[in-house]
Formats: C-alpha cells, sequence, structure tokens
C-alpha cells in the first residue's frame, strides 16, 4: 500500500469524528511517513511500519472520549435533518410511541424496584431471626433464674438456632446483593457497546 | 504496565524528548525507541494532551518543501519534569513497601 492509499483509506475510516480533527490526525500521520521515507525507508517500508488502517483507526477510537462521539453524532444528525414524512409520522405516532415507551420504561424500573425489594424483604427477615436469637437469650437467663432448667436449655438452643440462621443468611444475601450489582454493571456495559457499534 | 501510570510516565518522556531542543513526531518516536516503543497514533494523543496543557507549544516549519510541525517545551513543562523527578523518590519509597520481605500489612 502506498501512502495516498493509506491515508485516503484512513480518512474513509475515520469518518464520523469532527472534520478538524480528521485532517489534522491525516497531516501528521503524513508527515510521519514522509519523515520515515527521507530517513531512508521505501514507502512501502513506512507505510507498513505505522501498522494496518484498522489497527490504527481502533487505537484511535479507543483514546477518543464518548462523549465526543455521542457530540459529533449529534451534529451531524442535525445536518442530515429527517425527511418530512417521519417527522410528520413521529408528531402523529406520538399517542401510539409515547405510552408504548414510557410504559417501557416504568417496567424496567419496576423490575428493579421488585428486585430491591426483595432484597430488602430478606434483610428484614434476618434482622427479626437476629432479635428472635437475642430474646431467647434473655428467655434462657429468666427460665434459669426461675429454676426452670428444661425451659432454659429449650431457649438456649432456640437462640443457637436462630443465631445460626441468620448469619447464615446474611452471607447469602451479601451473594444476592453482589449478583445484582453484577448484573447492572454488566447491562450498562451492554448499552454502552451498542451505542459505539452503531457509532463506526 | 497499569494504564493510568504509563500514561503520566509516557507523558513525561515527550516533554523529555523535547527538552534540551525542539523536535518532530518521527524524531521523538525514534529517540525514545531504545527505551520504549511508541505508536504513532499513541503520540498523537499525547502531544495534544500536552498542547492542551501548555506544556509544549507546536510551531510549523518548512523543511524540503512541506510543512513539518515542531514542538517546543514550555515553563510550565519542564516543570512537569521536575515534579517527575521529586513524585520518583515517593514512588521508590512505595515500592520498598510493597517488596519488603515480611509482609505485615495486616
Amino acid at each position: 500500500m502506498n501512502k495516498q492509499e493509506f491515508l485516503d483509506q484512513l480518512r474513509n475510516k475515520l469518518n464520523g469524528l469532527p472534520k478538524e480533527d480528521i485532517e489534522e490526525r491525516i497531516s501528521f500521520y503524513r508527515e510521519m511517513i514522509e519523515d520515515h521515507i527521507d530517513d531512508g525507508a521505501t514507502e512501502e517500508e513506512a507505510v507498513s511500519s505505522i501498522g494496518s488502517v484498522d489497527e490504527v483507526v481502533k487505537t484511535i477510537m479507543a483514546e477518543i472520549p464518548l462523549s465526543k462521539l455521542v457530540k459529533n453524532k449529534a451534529k451531524t444528525r442535525q445536518k442530515k435533518s429527517m425527511p418530512v414524512w417521519a417527522i410528520v409520522l413521529l408528531v402523529l405516532g406520538f399517542p401510539v410511541w409515547f405510552p408504548i415507551l414510557l410504559s417501557l420504561i416504568i417496567v424496567v424500573f419496576s423490575f428493579y424496584i421488585t428486585l430491591w425489594s426483595i432484597i430488602i424483604a430478606f434483610y428484614a427477615v434476618d434482622l427479626a431471626l437476629a432479635f428472635s436469637a437475642i430474646a431467647c437469650v434473655i428467655a434462657a437467663v429468666g427460665g434459669f433464674v426461675t429454676g426452670r432448667l428444661a425451659f432454659g436449655l429449650f431457649a438456649i438452643g432456640s437462640c443457637l438456632v436462630l443465631a445460626g440462621l441468620s448469619i447464615l443468611m446474611f452471607f447469602g444475601i451479601w451473594y444476592l446483593v453482589k449478583g445484582v450489582v453484577f448484573i447492572t454493571g454488566k447491562m450498562l456495559l451492554g448499552i454502552k457497546s451498542l451505542f459505539i457499534g452503531k457509532e463506526s | 504496565m497499569d494504564i493510568q501510570l504509563k500514561r503520566g510516565l509516557l507523558d513525561v518522556c515527550v516533554l523529555a524528548a523535547i527538552r534540551n531542543n525542539d523536535s518532530y513526531g518521527y524524531q521523538i518516536i525514534k529517540d525514545m525507541k531504545p527505551y520504549l516503543e511508541l505508536s504513532e497514533s499513541t503520540l498523537y494523543t499525547i502531544l495534544k494532551r500536552l498542547e492542551a496543557a501548555k506544556m509544549l507549544t507546536v510551531k510549523m516549519v518548512e523543511y524540503q518543501g512541506r510543512l513539518r510541525k515542531y514542538y517546543s517545551i514550555t515553563e510550565q513543562g519542564i516543570k512537569r519534569i521536575e515534579e517527575f523527578r521529586e513524585d520518583w523518590t515517593e514512588i521508590e519509597s512505595i515500592y520498598r513497601f510493597i517488596t519488603r520481605e515480611d509482609g505485615t500489612n495486616e
């Protein structure tokens, strides 16, 4: 591949970035290749030392903040302007698509709220178990003081069972919370990658 | 290497490459080659960042009938290198802490 082919391909693949940005990068790579040639390399060698066009584009894309891509996309979208029929359809269809969109958002939101409500409920049960264990200790002390040995032993046994359950449950819920947070992160990442995929 | 750490290091390396005399992209990469491999795309980003931070200035110079961008270091750029020297002694002491034999940090 010669210099001009490389730069043309690069310019094509960078389409989507701000224009001044593209030109500045192109002139940067042109200077690099020309300096390489002046240093004794052939044009072919100079171009291949930069790497493949796709590699270069990948590095550039990784380094550019998402916000810049979004801003630029919004700008280019405005310039293109929607066809009239699309705008008419969008306005006329408002009573149809708006409730659907809204209910979709609500469904996702309520799903999330439900998930956390369940977790809170689990914690409440756990707390109740812990309190019951404490109550059993008090009952046991009462039993021993008043001389009812059998009742005291029963209360201590109950206390141990309850305490064990509550500790076990605490860790169980902890893993559940971790799982939910993990899934949330995955979902966010999915949304972001969807966006970047559309960008290039 | 850790990305954040490498990023900070590379900035200072590029500044060091233009500290004594103005330089241009190809020369910077060539000067750094014995120490670390730097791709053109990465250099571009670093130069942009340093320019935005006013640690270097850019000027166009004609060379054999074409334009070449020369980068010169500013006062702030020199200050950044000095800061790095100071940071380094701190990093060294942290390194000693990390690699000391008895792991009694718990």
